[in-house]
């Protein structure tokens, strides 16, 4: 019965974030179209709710093309790898104060751990392309992506020594006792979280590893048709995942004032970080690979274990 | 003990996002750090020279559309004016300034693509929508006039083709004003943003020496604080009527390439804001320039240059005074400027090239003519 009601519970979720990918993706078009003085898509349903779909569509319809050079077993396993850690990642959070999949005591570190896992999609998808942009991406997206990883889990300890659990529901439990979220004492926390979540992400100014001017796309450059879309919904599953993480760290998960229900006051918060990703990707340029490195090792750890020790003290101190 | 390593040939277009068209890199990378770069061009060469051999004076203007297609009325211009040096026409006053207003039109709107394109290149998206907004505001006013929007075929040996629409040149200032407060939302967008200043500030740098023995013209030379304009220097048409200044910066790098171009579409607004002061009714083409088949230069040979936005454009022309050339040079800026990449990229890695490539400014039709 128990299994039986997990899988029942993981299809839905599935579904669920099909679901929200399809519709990030319409609107991170809606959100930039705007800001460059656009409409963005309109011509499938109206607001053009149906564009994705179409796309989807047309990408399912696509001949499925391997390159003749190309390692297949690999080939075909890197797209699957890449999605698979950052849906199973979606376990452990919880949605509302009833609705969660595994209430697990080692949170923070099942996710960071699995989400961590992506990254071997991007190199091995870079790899058996036998291509030389697509090896360049890859390349780079590992660098980045170990690079940041560090200062991402440096800056979520904050919040785990202030709470003293690693269970994510603990952590909003917490937050709910105390009064307040967590954004407030950990703002420097916060602020690092967002900056190493967005290179995590491989989003702009960060999206080195897709560089299209650069590299051609990077380590998708090969893919096509439905890999192509395997690839791009891990992307975005990704990006909620981290959302979703962020929301529940520092914003308090599904708390706020009761006239709404606990879900839907998650989903709001994580549009907010979801608003933000595409926001910095209408503004800013990219960053260059020399410039990425150096502000991830030589500022945002160090501030990072700046934060630690600052909160370490402070909860000495103040007793919390 | 040392770890083997090898250099990987990576091959950059002609099929490459960032090349803007069909222009060829070889670079040899040392992980990503170049350390060969070789240019390879040709794949649109189209012989115009040579073709220029076959047609009547007039014919050939079309051709000289598709140079700098970017900016086309100031190559039409070039040939034109080396053509009725020959002939030694007088030209109307109001054709006179007509050409100048449309000139510099062209010119903000190719240095608009320039700045669309490059951030574009550097990995910024909305610039490039900011950029064609206000470039379609140029192209609809040489649309008005020319009745075409890129190959305009406008400027003529001895005059211009048509006359400006009635209410034209009132447009024109209007739309001058709106252009002008335009480009000044673009500093506020890009100008003080910190990943680009730390993308360009001290990157690709050109030293004064290089610029001149090179042969380097245009708002890249001027970058690097060599100061030179044919408009000021040898002044063409009628620019010497205008009040405007040359920006120069002494920096060389990619960031003084922005600053210039940036400086630069304010002075031509100034230009043309003057022409349209000043501009009178009359005539718009010599009596003899209308008529296709009169043209026939006498015997001899004539050299004409001009500023256009990518450099120094001068066109060749010999005669032996029949109804054909007997033959034509083109002088191209963007095929002189590009030459230099093979040495401005030793040691840069592919980041950079990106950001150096773009700064040049070529067009592909130019290149290889």
């Amino acid at each position: 019965m128990d299994l039986l009601y997990m899988v029942l519970f993981a299809v839905v979720v599935l579904l669920g974030l099909l679901g929200g990918v399809t519709y990030a993706i319409l609107f991170e078009r809606k959100v930039i179209g705007w800001m460059q003085i656009r409409n963005g898509p309109n011509r499938h349903g109206p607001w053009g709710l149906f564009q994705t779909i179409a796309d989807v569509l047309k990408l399912l319809m696509k001949e499925d093309i391997i390159p003749a050079a190309a390692d297949r077993k690999i080939f075909v396993l890197a797209p699957i790898l890449a999605f698979a850690p950052s849906f199973t990642v979606f376990a452990v959070l919880s949605w509302s104060d009833t609705l969660y999949a595994a209430d697990l005591n080692i949170g923070v570190l099942y996710f960071l751990g699995v989400s961590s896992m992506t990254m071997l999609g991007v190199l091995m998808g870079g790899w058996s392309s036998n291509n030389k942009y697509s090896l360049l991406g890859s390349i780079r997206g590992v660098a980045q992506m170990v690079s940041y990883e560090i200062p991402l889990v440096l800056s979520v300890l904050g919040v785990v020594i202030l709470s003293g659990t690693m269970n994510l529901r603990g952590i909003v439990q917490y937050q709910d006792d105390i009064g307040m979220w967590f954004i407030i004492p950990q703002f420097l926390g916060f602020v690092i979280y967002l900056i190493s979540a967005i290179a995590e992400l491989n989003r702009s100014p960060f999206d080195l590893p897709e560089a299209e001017s650069e590299l051609v796309s990077g380590y998708h450059t090969e893919y096509s048709g439905f890999r192509y879309a395997f690839f791009m919904l891990a992307e975005y599953t990704y990006a909620i995942a981290i959302s979703a993480f962020a929301t529940t760290l520092f914003l308090g998960g599904w708390l706020g004032p009761a006239f709404l229900p606990g879900i839907v006051w998650f989903i709001l918060k994580m549009c907010i970080f979801m608003f933000i990703w595409f926001w910095l990707r209408a503004t800013l340029p990219r960053a260059r690979v020399d410039h990425l490195m150096q502000f991830g090792w030589k500022v945002l750890i160090p501030l990072a274990l700046l934060n630690i020790v600052i909160t370490a003290v402070i909860k000495v101190w103040m007793g919390w | 003990m040392s770890i083997k390593t090898e250099t990987m040939t990576l091959n950059m277009g002609p099929q490459h996002p960032s090349t803007h068209g069909v222009f060829r890199l070889l670079v040899e990378v040392d992980g990503e750090t170049i350390t060969k770069a070789e240019p390879v061009m040709g794949y649109l060469h189209r012989g115009s020279e040579k073709l220029a051999e076959n047609f009547l004076y007039t014919q050939f203007i079309p051709y000289t559309d598709r140079l700098d297609y970017l900016n086309a009325m100031t190559n039409n211009y070039v040939y034109c004016a080396a053509i009725e040096k020959l002939l030694e026409w007088e030209i109307p006053e109001r054709a006179d300034y007509l050409r100048v207003i449309v000139m510099e039109l062209n010119r903000i709107a190719s240095h608009l693509v320039w700045w669309g394109t490059y951030l574009l290149d550097i990995g910024a998206l909305s610039p490039f929508l900011y950029a064609f907004r206000d470039r379609d505001i140029c192209l609809d006013l040489l649309n008005e006039i020319s009745g075409a929007r890129m190959t305009f075929n406008y400027i003529r040996i001895g005059g211009v083709k048509w006359d400006a629409p009635e209410g034209w040149v009132d447009k024109v200032k209007e739309k001058v004003k709106e252009l002008r407060e335009n480009i000044a939302e673009y500093d506020t967008l890009v100008t003080g943003n910190e990943i680009f200043q730390a993308r360009t500030i001290g990157v690709g740098k050109l030293t004064k020496e290089q610029v001149i023995n090179w042969g380097i013209s245009g708002p890249l030379a001027r970058a690097s604080g060599v100061n030179i304009d044919i408009r000021k220097e040898e002044p063409y048409s009628i620019y010497d009527r205008f009040d405007f200044n040359i920006p120069t910066r002494e920096e060389g790098d990619v960031f003084a390439r922005y600053k210039v171009r940036i400086a630069e579409m304010y002075e031509s607004l100034k230009i043309i804001e003057q022409a349209c002061e000043q501009i009178d009714e009359g005539e718009i083409i010599h009596k003899k320039g209308a008529r296709i088949m009169m043209i026939k230069p006498p015997a001899g040979e004539a050299y004409t240059r001009a500023e256009a936005s990518k450099g120094e454009i001068g066109v060749y022309a010999v005669s032996n005074g029949k109804n054909k050339p007997y033959r034509i040079k083109l002088r191209r800026p963007s095929f002189v400027n590009v030459s230099i990449l093979q040495d401005l990229l030793i040691g840069e890695n592919i980041q950079n090239l990106v950001a150096i490539f773009g700064s040049l400014d070529i067009v592909l039709g130019e290149v290889d003519a």
